[in-house]
């Protein structure tokens, strides 16, 4: 497996595991409050701000501690080049990501359409972005896999 | 338009430039050895900056480096 395959793999768990374990954290801290409530929007705009910077910070961290552990076992260091490929790959599946987050997004929407809480069209959204990631990682491990 | 099926030459160019290595092309055209695998699988159609770079690299013409399939 190439140093790019696995780190496909590892960002993948990774945005899954950062998902879960501080979707678990907050869930407690959910407002016991009217579902239209300004507390509820403050929730889970707090939610997603927090959320990001986590995910920017963790996923740095681990990427770095993935390096360094994949250097030590495979002694295969990270490529010194990004090439036109690596470009080609990341706008590919970039791309792909884009299309799920905004199916995700109209979904979201659609909820509030169907008047829906706020707080499943949040739900909902946390869903689309966290399957882009799913999916842009997949895609990326599978182009490298099959070449392009 | 009709997909073209392109291949190329590479495995053999190397074998006879002193049996090069991918790495070596690889490092000599500015790429990893996974995008000259991927090429000299056919996997991978490069640009064509990176095309001529591998035939200058061989010092013969494009054509000798990559032709399409079925076409003389």
């Amino acid at each position: 497996m190439s140093y790019q395959e696995a780190r496909a793999l590892v960002s993948l768990f990774s945005a899954v595991a950062i998902t879960i374990i501080y979707t678990a954290i907050m869930a407690p801290r959910y407002p016991n409050a009217d579902p239209y409530s300004p507390e509820i929007f403050h929730f889970w705009g707090s939610f997603f701000v927090i959320l990001i910077v986590v995910s920017i910070i963790a996923n740095i961290v681990i990427i770095i501690i993935f390096t360094i552990l994949n250097a030590i076992a495979t002694r295969q260091e990270e490529p010194p080049v990004t090439d036109e490929r690596d470009h080609l790959i990341e706008l590919k599946s970039a791309q792909i990501a884009l299309y799920v987050f905004a199916a995700g997004f109209l979904v979201a929407m659609g909820s509030l359409v169907f008047s829906q809480p706020p707080s499943v069209m949040f739900i909902l959204l946390l869903c689309g972005g966290v399957a882009s990631s799913v999916v842009a990682d997949i895609s990326q491990f599978y182009f490298y896999r099959r070449g392009f | 338009m009709k997909k073209l099926v392109i291949r190329n030459n590479i495995r053999r160019l190397r074998f006879d430039h002193n049996e090069m290595t991918q790495q070596q092309l690889a490092d000599t055209v500015g790429v990893s050895r996974q995008t000259i695998v991927a090429i000299e699988k056919g996997n991978y159609s490069p640009s064509l900056e990176l095309a001529f770079a591998i035939a200058l690299t061989f010092d013969v013409p494009l054509e000798a480096v990559f032709f399409i399939e079925g076409k003389a």
